[in-house]
């Protein structure tokens, strides 16, 4: 019956953990005040390019060194986008979602000749027990950084009273940029901790959603980042059970309808947003574009 | 005029990125342009699945329109269309002894009506909780992708097939497609999705209702000193596009598999949007994007078998590429040298 219950805990950090860099990623751009629906792709552009290096140097940590870099890629192409180019930031981020969900497989064809995945990895190859605990340094950084340092003040004045942070003589754009780049970084771990840890290779579609799930977890821990990260763990547990209860009936013959965990965080999610539980308020200028002549 | 043709430059951009992409894989571009355009339009098998793919990018592309001119943003399309899809089929399911013209109109009522429903409820959020609309629809994709995948596994489940989808409609409820199309899923989906581009066109630039509703979407105080009530707009203006994603249950549903089957919609949804802003939120427009849209989707699935180094995933990297090019406003005032409005 214990052991049964640490397997339960095990598997609720295993499946937060991507979660939790998603979500850690995602607080970076929108406490700067940039909305990031792009978690998505990259989670995937992040796990693609940690499994790529991974295999071609036999190194987990060099991999996850590429995950990183994988994210902070496809974030640039974003900042370029929306910081520079004023591109609306819903559509940059679902357009670069889909660009990460198309562009995957066809670099794996061109890479491996294989349009579904990655080679396997070995065990030496993979990435399994650190990203569990580096996710929570990374929240516990996070914490400390927006809560006492002169960086964190800029990053919430972005997001807050960019104007302000341009009166006191701070670029608004040079911090939203460390940010989304930041940002990218981080998902990109997130997706390592998947290619590395929770599977042995890429596979199409690998983040199965877990970007938007990320975004809800934002929504949840109210744009702050433990509560966020504690979201994550809520949203894994579902996960668990989820996993647990597949199959297995009630004592009347009937199955436990998992679907119905599966959208209990989405669920959650809005009735946090309505008010209904606890009120949200998300960064002021969040989603706008700053420029000297005045908020768009 | 640079706004009027920008579209066009962002797909030619979209494109040759894309093309760029398949010369660094070691193909020919001109060779994948040329089995793009031959798997898209060169029999009519394949111009009939471009059609088929095309139609219900038509009306997620007026749901995310109609929605937009009111000045809200619906990425809910995907949701709002499978909730239209699982009602068409549980009709259809549930009482599979109805013959035609009510069949259908009983289907088509029940499609439209739950998407009607379903996207009134990021409308009713926005406009009586103040919570964004964005998060709400992507929180409510998955909350109808789960209750889909229930409905489909416990309540209306088909025996008969080892993969979870529903008990197939009754003979009444399909419409055959048409042989010209030489068995490709065409039929009249494609007229209905084109009939209804031109009527929300009409109404929105020619009904008091139409004008109303863009009259929020453009300027929400002088619409509400107007005396419109602004709320009652939104909520009906998402309660429309819900109903417009819906009506992908027509083709999709009656016209084609006559079952509901989970993740049946190829990003129907999402593409929506991308139609929905290349069509710069007029009729004609979507449906050219639509059009557009559908053929990279058919085109490219002969990528798989008539190259070597490509495969059909390159659609969606076009059309994630044309989407980008033209949403990078930014990118285009420097090209065209517009200066930066004062404000």
């Amino acid at each position: 019956m214990l052991s049964a219950g640490w397997q339960l805990a095990a598997a609720t950090l295993r499946g937060a953990a991507p979660l939790v860099y998603a979500t850690l990623g995602g607080w970076c751009a929108e406490r700067a005040g940039v909305v990031n629906l792009a978690l998505e792709g990259l989670l995937l552009s992040g796990a693609f390019a940690a499994a790529v290096v991974a295999h071609t140097t036999h190194s987990a940590w060099l991999g996850a060194l590429a995950g990183g870099l994988g994210g902070v890629a496809l974030a640039a192409v974003y900042g370029l986008l929306v910081l520079r180019w004023r591109a609306n930031q819903i559509v940059a981020g679902m357009g670069l979602n889909l660009l990460a969900a198309g562009l995957t497989p066809v670099l794996c064809k061109m890479l491996y000749d294989d349009t579904g995945r990655t080679p396997s990895l070995t065990l030496a190859e993979r990435w399994q027990v650190a990203p569990l605990y580096v996710c929570w340094l990374l929240v516990a950084v996070a914490w400390f950084v927006a809560r006492y340092t002169r960086w964190g003040l800029w990053h919430g004045f972005a997001g807050e009273q960019p104007a302000a942070l341009d009166a006191a003589g701070v670029g608004v754009n040079r911090v939203r940029w460390v940010a989304v780049l930041t940002g990218g970084v981080v998902a990109g771990w997130g997706g390592a901790a998947l290619s590395l840890g929770a599977s042995s290779c890429f596979s199409r579609d690998l983040a199965a959603g877990r970007g938007y799930m990320a975004l809800a977890a934002l929504i949840f821990g109210r744009w702050r980042p433990v509560p966020a990260a504690l979201a994550c763990l809520l949203f894994g547990f579902c996960e668990a059970a989820q996993d647990r209860l597949q199959g297995v009936r009630f004592g009347s013959g009937e199955p436990v309808p998992v679907q119905f965990i599966q959208i209990l965080p989405y669920v959650v999610t809005i009735l946090v947003l309505a008010g209904w539980a606890g009120a949200a308020r998300p960064p002021r200028a969040l989603g706008t574009v700053f420029s000297r002549e005045g908020n768009h | 005029m640079t706004n009027r043709l920008q579209p066009i430059f962002a797909v030619a951009v979209g494109l040759a990125l894309g093309l760029v992409v398949t010369a660094l894989a070691g193909e020919n571009p001109l060779h994948v342009l040329a089995v793009l355009a031959r798997g898209a339009f060169g029999t009519r098998y394949g111009l009939g699945l471009t059609l088929a793919y095309a139609t219900p990018l038509v009306f997620t592309g007026l749901s995310v329109a109609v929605a937009f001119r009111a000045g809200l943003f619906n990425v809910g399309a995907e949701g709002q269309l499978t909730m239209g899809a699982l009602a068409a089929a549980a009709v259809g399911a549930v009482w599979p002894g109805w013959g035609a013209p009510g069949a259908w109109l009983a289907a088509g009522t029940a499609a439209v009506a739950a998407g009607m429903a379903w996207g009134a409820v990021p409308g009713v959020l926005r406009a009586w909780r103040g919570s964004h609309e964005v998060i709400n629809t992507i929180m409510l994709n998955f909350i109808a992708a789960g209750l889909a995948n229930y409905v489909t596994m416990y309540v209306l489940r088909n025996p008969a097939s080892q993969n979870p989808e529903t008990r197939p409609v009754g003979p009444g409820y399909m419409l055959a497609p048409w042989a010209w199309f030489a068995g490709a899923p065409v039929g009249w989906g494609l007229p209905l999705a084109i009939g209804v581009a031109v009527a929300v066109g009409w109404w929105l630039e020619r009904s008091v209702t139409g004008l109303e509703l863009r009259a929020v979407g453009e300027n929400e105080p002088a619409a509400r000193a107007a005396g419109i009530n602004a709320g009652r707009v939104r909520v009906l203006a998402f309660a429309l596009a819900g109903g417009l994603a819906g009506l992908v249950a027509v083709p999709e549903v009656l016209g084609n598999t006559g079952r509901f089957r989970p993740a049946f919609s190829a990003q129907y949804g999402f593409l929506g949007i991308a139609v929905a802003l290349l069509g710069r939120n007029r009729p004609g427009g979507i449906l050219a994007a639509a059009l557009l849209f559908g053929a990279l989707q058919k085109g490219a699935t002969d990528l798989d078998m008539e190259t070597d180094h490509v495969t059909r995933e390159l659609a969606l990297v076009f059309q994630a590429l044309i989407i980008l090019a033209v949403a990078a406003e930014g990118a285009w005032e420097m090209v065209f040298r517009r200066r930066a409005r004062p404000c």
